[in-house]
This record gives structure tokens, C-alpha cells and sequence, in this order.
């Protein structure tokens, strides 16, 4: 459990001193994860891999980014679930538009004579 | 010790909790919920969330048209390949600005690091390498959309398929670049102040003419770090998917 005086609340004394080898090793894995989801398109996969990867990809350097590069990893609770739990309400909309546009897709096929 | 404002010197100390006990006793306190955040760096964090929206909302209209769409979509591994040598290499040009963008969000977290340590040169030197891996990236933008544009493609209309490819390409990269921009010119001015020594000597800002702080670098890299984040969803769903 950690003492803080409201006096010295601020994040400039609370920062961390974090290592370069830290930020190194980040960038290196950014880099490493950028290559794979290029070699992904390179070389041509499709269908379930493609996607699977894809985001595997997208999510790994996202919470990098996120965790490390924007010290979110080191802030409290309260903000971190401040800044990551809205979000869910993107996934929920995500799901909502994609019904929507099968629908709008079927239609298109049924009712506008699309091939 | 800097002290933000004359309600701290009335407080106790306080004695801040670990994990969810603490995330409930921070949120319940009746006071400032972020209690080891600033008010500028939560404001940053807030400001991030709501361009996360609308960096959603443009992510789900695109995969919304595409989805409902009954042409063919364009294949994006050739309409954005390069001509190397007489051979056609996908994608090249959009794996080259995806490592520019990540080597400036590195030099970016260097900045910060260098700058917590007071270090004005290399912490502005790193913020201008930053800036300059940022104006690289929207100048190879404006060199993809000049290739695209004579090429034929508009908002309404494409060679290859579905004419929503166009309005979503626009629209998502455009936006992209614009934060991208704005980025670039805030560096430049945040670097100017660094290596003036704004933030040793506490200088008000011009405009909101409170003391500069070295947080002020960290709150930069916030900014420049989501704008590396968006792209890689960028990366992911609009131009590999």
C-alpha cells in the first residue's frame, strides 16, 4: 500500500523511471508484429487465417502501444477502467451494424435485382 | 513541489488502496477520481477516448458498406502495390508508412523518458526525429492519394469495384492524416519549448497561462501514440482485411 500527500498528487512526481532496454524491447516487438501482419498479406493467406491472424496482430501491438508506450500499465485502477470499459460500447455497435448490413445485403439480393 | 490547487493544503494525506478496493474508494471518494493523474493528462485520456468514437464510428460505417455492399470490393493488396524493378510488390508503400509511424512513436517514448530526466536537448532532439518520422508518413499519404486520385479514384467512383471503397479510403485515411498533421505541429511547438527550458523555469503557457511542466512532453506522447494506434487498426482492417 502506497502513502501519497494530495500536495505532491500529480503525475510528474509519480512518474516512474522507466529503462530505455524497456522501450527497446517494445519497439522491437512493434516492429516484429508489423512484419508479421505484412508477411500475412505477402504471402497471400486467406480466409480464417487471414482474419484470426490479422487481429491477433492488430490486438498484441494495440495493448502495446496502449500498455507500455502510454504508461497505462502503471496507472491506477480508476482511470485505467475510466479509459478501457467504454470501448465495450464499440463492440456492442460493431455487432449492431453487422446484422444491419446482412439485412441490407440480403435485400439488396432479393428486392434490387444485385447479383 | 508543485502544488495545482489551494484545496490540497486543507487535505490529509491519503492513503491510495491497491486493485478494485482502491478502484472503489478512488471513484467514491467525492473528490478527484484519478488520484494520481493530473487534470491534464486525465483530459488528454478523456479527449482520446471520444476520438476513439469517432475513429469507431468512420471503422464500423466502412466495414458496414462493405459488408452490405453487392459489387466486388477492390483488392487492396494491388491498388495500393508498388512498381519495384518491373515487379509488383503489395502493399509496399503502406508496410513502409507503418514503420515510419512505429520508429516515431519509439523516439516519442524517448522524448518523454528524457524528458523526466531534464535532459532539454535530447528530449527536444528526439520530439523533432518525432515530427520529422510524422511529416514523412502524411507526405507518402499524399503520395498514395495523388497515385489513387489519377488513377481514378473518388468518393463516388473506382476502377476496380464497390464505389464505397473511395469514401471509405478518403474519409478514414484522411482523418488519419489530419491528426497526424495536427501532431507534427504540436511537436514542433512543444519541442521549442523543451530546448527553450519553458518547463525549468515553469513559463505559462500563452494560452492557458498556467505553469509548463515536463508532464507536458508526456502528454504530447499520449497524443502521438494514439495517433500510432489508429493506425494500426487502420492497417489491419482497412488495408489487410
Amino acid at each position: 500500500m502506497e502513502t501519497l500527500n494530495p500536495s505532491t498528487a500529480t503525475s510528474f512526481e509519480h512518474q516512474q523511471e522507466h529503462s530505455i532496454k524497456l522501450y527497446l524491447l517494445v519497439w522491437f516487438w512493434l516492429f516484429v508484429l508489423s512484419t508479421c501482419s505484412y508477411l500475412v498479406d505477402y504471402f497471400d493467406l486467406h480466409g480464417y487465417t487471414r482474419w484470426s491472424l490479422i487481429l491477433l496482430f492488430m490486438i498484441v501491438k494495440a495493448g502495446l502501444i496502449v500498455g507500455v508506450f502510454m504508461h497505462l500499465a502503471w496507472e491506477r485502477l480508476a482511470l485505467i477502467y475510466a479509459i478501457l470499459a467504454p470501448p465495450i460500447a464499440v463492440l456492442v455497435f460493431v455487432g449492431v451494424m453487422s446484422f444491419e448490413s446482412y439485412y441490407t445485403f440480403t435485400d439488396r439480393l432479393l428486392y434490387f435485382g444485385a447479383r | 513541489m508543485t502544488s495545482e490547487t489551494t484545496l490540497k493544503q486543507t487535505e490529509d494525506p491519503v492513503t491510495l488502496q491497491p486493485g478494485w478496493r482502491g478502484f472503489a474508494s478512488d471513484w467514491s471518494a467525492d473528490r478527484r477520481a484519478f488520484r494520481t493523474a493530473s487534470w491534464g493528462k486525465a483530459m488528454m485520456w478523456i479527449f482520446l477516448l471520444s476520438d476513439t468514437f469517432i475513429f469507431s464510428c468512420f471503422l464500423i460505417a466502412y466495414m458496414t458498406v462493405r459488408s452490405s455492399t453487392t459489387d466486388p470490393w477492390p483488392n487492396t493488396s494491388e491498388v495500393f502495390s508498388l512498381q519495384i524493378g518491373g515487379v509488383s510488390v503489395p502493399l509496399l508503400l503502406i508496410a513502409i508508412m507503418t514503420f515510419v509511424l512505429i520508429s516515431s512513436s519509439g523516439t516519442m517514448a524517448m522524448a518523454v523518458n528524457f524528458g523526466y530526466r531534464r535532459d532539454r536537448v535530447k528530449s527536444a532532439t528526439l520530439m523533432l526525429v518525432t515530427a520529422a518520422f510524422g511529416a514523412t508518413f502524411v507526405s507518402m499519404q499524399a503520395f498514395e492519394w495523388t497515385k489513387l486520385i489519377r488513377e481514378g479514384v473518388r468518393p463516388w467512383h473506382n476502377p476496380w469495384g464497390a464505389p464505397q471503397f473511395g469514401s471509405s479510403f478518403f474519409m478514414i485515411t484522411g482523418f488519419h492524416g489530419t491528426h497526424v498533421t495536427i501532431g507534427v505541429i504540436f511537436l514542433i511547438i512543444m519541442a521549442r519549448k523543451v530546448l527553450r527550458g519553458d518547463f525549468d523555469v515553469e513559463r505559462p503557457g500563452f494560452f492557458t497561462s498556467r505553469k509548463g511542466r515536463y508532464e507536458i512532453v508526456e502528454i504530447m506522447g499520449l497524443y502521438w501514440h494514439f495517433v500510432d494506434l489508429v493506425w494500426v487498426f487502420i492497417f489491419a482492417l482497412f488495408y489487410l482485411w
